[in-house]
């Protein structure tokens, strides 16, 4: 197989895309948003529910094409336990991963299982499926309810 | 041209597809170092250097403003510009020029009637009838011309196989019905439709009809008379020609009725502090300096069809289109959305489980460029309750082997998801 898709696709990848985790809609939940990307049809919805300023709970629902799914599963298990501010400084890691707008040599090993997305800045029109689940996420923090785009 | 797939039996059309490629530079372009393989022609078709030259002749040598000056270089280009014209009306077999107006694409053309013929002759709790697989072009302005004058949008709905539902269509077409506008051909279901006969029911009640012929135009011959479309809109782009091109020909008795699309130079006779006094057909519509060298170059892609013969090309992708259905048929995983009876060299698609935009990413790899998305017919979407699909669209250029590659490619992305 070519390794250019393997390297985009790593194994990790399409098994979140397959069996994601934290798919469906928690409750209680006290912050949402909805996430779109009209270009290629991504969607999805994203439920926080925070105590303190802590993340205790979080889950998705919505369809999209591997790369936003499997980063939206992945995602919400990394921020689960995590506070809103940590949560929002590991979003600007993530986008500067998925830009390349960071160092080329970066490590982002803290990111853990998110680094495999690395590969996502190879493909420019694929970096939006990557960040859908992160934007909406950030929106969801910044208030209850609020529809975003990627567009 | 000898198809892989032994299951199928072609019948040789007489076009030599491969002296075809060569009229086609970007036909060499490497993709991840393999020949790319280009099916995404209903969302534009490449430039044979016919026009690319034509084009360029233009800018080197023939460069000017047109209908306005009386120097040497502005009545040629004047000249070359309404040559085009001229091509661009026997193509489509109009009854005069004056009923070719040039626009920037079918989205302009459509754009046009909605706003000139649409408020002038459209009003509150009147009736436009297009179809649930309209593209946004033949949607959206329509929608806005029924927002600002209360006029009521209806749709003609589609069956499972993504035909029209014509019982539908006679019950929808009543007397406040006052204008259809449908599709020849689904960009997004490859169905073509039996426009025929949604004019002459319309007719009956001298209801016009608008037909779109944005993804039917490259496939095959056009004789707007003889269908007695009272307006017809294509893009240039999508028959070989530059971008920013289009025509919407109209009856000329409505197009007198009209009133101006757009004001500016060009488009009147006679501009006094007070009052304008509007030109001639075509020319009411036609407001500012155009795209010179786009027309021309359409111009020169229809001569480029001409020279080949439309016969022929649809001969060659009606084999393609036999081909692909074996093909994409021969993979159990593929799920064609809609299979009409009458189809167009367009085929969506969708694997399950797979969404289009990975298909498309991993097509890519292997140097296959196809559509992945919604089309542009979102309502076409809503329908089949899918966010997107894949869409594969052939020209003139391409192959039977071009279509082995897709399928082995479409191997692929199930190998990658298994």
């Amino acid at each position: 197989m070519n390794p250019e898709i393997r390297e985009l696709y790593q194994q990790i990848i399409l098994d979140h895309n397959k069996n994601p985790k934290n798919f469906g809609k928690i409750d209680p939940y006290n912050h949402h948003a909805e996430g779109f990307n009209p270009l290629c049809g991504d969607h999805l919805h994203l439920y926080l529910h925070t105590e303190g300023d802590r993340i205790v709970n979080i889950s998705f629902e919505g369809g999209g094409c591997a790369i936003s799914k499997s980063s939206a599963s992945m995602m919400t298990a990394f921020v689960k336990g995590k506070t809103v501010q940590e949560a929002e400084t590991l979003f600007n890691r993530f986008h500067e991963m998925v830009t390349g707008t960071g160092k080329s040599d970066e490590d982002y090993s803290d990111l853990d299982k998110l680094a495999v997305l690395q590969g996502v800045r190879e493909f420019p029109v694929r970096v939006k499926c990557a960040s859908l689940s992160w934007h909406t996420l950030v929106a969801a923090l910044k208030q209850p309810e609020t529809v975003i785009s990627t567009e | 041209m000898i198809p892989l797939n032994s299951n199928f039996e072609s019948k040789p059309v007489g076009l030599d597809v491969e002296k075809i490629r060569k009229d086609f530079p970007i036909l060499d372009t490497q993709v991840s170092g393999r020949q790319l393989v280009y099916l995404d022609n209903a969302a534009t078709t490449h430039k044979p250097v016919a026009v690319i030259e034509r084009m360029k002749k233009y800018y080197e040598s023939e460069n000017s403003n047109i209908h306005r000056g009386v120097h040497f270089l502005s009545q040629l280009a004047t000249k070359e510009y309404e040559s085009a014209r001229e091509k661009i009306r026997g193509f489509i077999n109009a009854g005069s020029t004056r009923e070719v107006i040039i626009t920037r694409g079918a989205t302009d053309s459509i754009n046009l009637v909605a706003q000139s013929f649409g408020r002038k002759f459209i009003g509150a709790g009147d009736e436009i009838i297009i179809s649930e697989m309209e593209h946004h072009a033949n949607i959206v302005p329509w929608q806005m011309l029924c927002e600002s004058t209360g006029a009521v949008l209806r749709y003609i709905p589609i069956n499972d196989n993504g035909e029209l539902i014509l019982e539908k269509f006679d019950v929808l077409l009543n007397s406040r019905t006052k204008l259809v506008s449908v599709t020849r051909c689904s960009n997004a279901l490859g169905t073509i439709n039996p426009v025929e006969y949604i004019i002459e029911k319309s007719h009956q009640q001298g209801t016009p009809v608008l037909i779109d012929g944005s993804q039917s135009i490259q496939h095959g011959t056009i004789d707007v008379q003889k269908l007695d479309a009272d307006f017809f809109v294509f893009s240039g782009h999508k028959l070989y020609g530059p971008t920013g091109t289009g025509v919407l020909y109209g009856k000329e008795k409505y197009l007198r009725e009209m009133p101006p699309y757009q004001g500016g130079g060009d488009m009147i006779l006679n501009v006094s502090m007070e009052k304008t006094t509007y030109n001639d057909l075509p020319y009411k519509f036609e407001a500012g300096t155009p795209n010179i060298a786009g027309v021309i170059g359409l111009g020169a892609a229809i001569d480029y069809i001409n020279s080949i013969g439309m016969d022929l090309i649809s001969a060659h992708e009606k084999e393609l289109t036999r081909y692909a259905l074996t093909g994409l048929s021969s993979i159990w995983q593929v799920i064609l959305i809609g299979e009409p009876k009458n189809r167009a060299p367009v085929f969506s698609f969708i694997l399950e489980g797979i969404h289009p935009h990975d298909i498309g990413t991993i097509l890519d790899f292997e140097g296959i460029a196809i559509r992945a998305g919604h089309h542009c017919a979102q309502p076409v979407m809503e329908r089949y309750c899918i966010p997107a699909t894949a869409r594969a669209s052939f020209a003139v250029y391409n192959t039977f082997e071009e279509i082995d590659k897709l399928v082995l490619g479409i191997r692929r992305v199930l190998e990658v998801f298994s």
